[in-house]
């Protein structure tokens, strides 16, 4: 049940600065909470998100549990040439999920 | 002898100690959260100079549910190839972890920040750090308060 949602624009012009947003289904638990029974329930979140720009990392972050649940992660980069953007989730429990958004600069 | 007032302050005594002994909370909570937000600062800035300024870190003032608080950094920076932000790390006093983000950026993100939602275990300080590439830290800080803790079972100190 691997999911998430990514909004970039689809177009922009050389040298634009662009907004993307993020969100990745995940419930971020954080290794701090307990069953009523008193048992700890095991950490599992996301680390590590990243974004990159035909092939090259422009943007990366290191979560850590105290991350909301379904993290939602906004942030800008630059438009340089028409190709794709390609967004990674890796974490606990072999999580990794990656979408793609191909983006056309003029 | 045993006079009655010794009694009574033995009595007292060791009906107390088993009692704190129970306590759920390590009494040193709050000293050692501050130690391991010491260590989480340190391990980023080395011995660097934080300066405040150039960083704007937003946070509602007033937080009813601290599962999923907005957050967001933004970094006074030309983002050019000469000067430009590294790193952004946030970090929080009174959480079980201080660590909340690292964020490792360059030139081409074309501004400096990062808009997420993060969990708040209590009211506290809330720090931003920007690492600028001319080696420099620039900081901010907002002071939140939190009204339902996120992780609950850890209690409030």
């Amino acid at each position: 049940m691997a999911r998430a949602i990514v909004n970039a624009p689809a177009q922009a012009k050389r040298g634009e600065i662009i907004e993307i947003k993020t969100l990745a289904a995940h419930a971020m638990e954080t290794g701090f909470r307990r069953t009523q029974l008193g048992e700890l329930i095991p950490r599992d979140i996301i680390r590590r998100f990243t974004c990159s720009y035909n092939g090259v990392e422009v943007y990366r972050v290191d979560l850590h549990p105290a991350v909301a649940a379904n993290p939602l992660i906004a942030f800008t980069t630059t438009a340089t040439e028409t190709g794709t953007l390609s967004f990674q989730w890796v974490g606990d429990n072999g999580y990794s999920v990656t979408e793609i958004a191909p983006i056309r600069v003029e | 002898m045993t006079t009655r007032r010794e009694f009574l302050v033995l009595a007292a005594a060791s009906l107390a100690a088993p009692t704190a002994a129970k306590a759920q909370l390590d009494p040193n909570l709050a000293a050692k959260r501050k130690a391991a937000y010491e260590e989480a600062l340190g391990k980023v800035v080395g011995g660097a100079r934080v300066r405040a300024g150039r960083v704007k870190l937003q946070l509602p003032p007033l937080i009813d549910n601290g599962n999923s608080v907005p957050l967001s950094v933004a970094v006074e920076s030309p983002m050019t190839v000469a000067d430009h932000v590294k790193a952004i790390h946030v970090f929080t006093q009174r959480n079980p972890l201080p660590d909340v983000v690292s964020v490792h950026l360059g030139p081409r993100a074309g501004r400096a920040g990062i808009s997420t939602r993060v969990r708040l275990a209590d009211t506290q300080t809330v720090v931003a750090i920007a690492e600028l590439s001319d080696g420099t830290f620039w900081s901010d800080s907002a002071e939140v308060v939190v009204t339902l803790s996120a992780c609950l079972e850890e209690g409030l100190i």
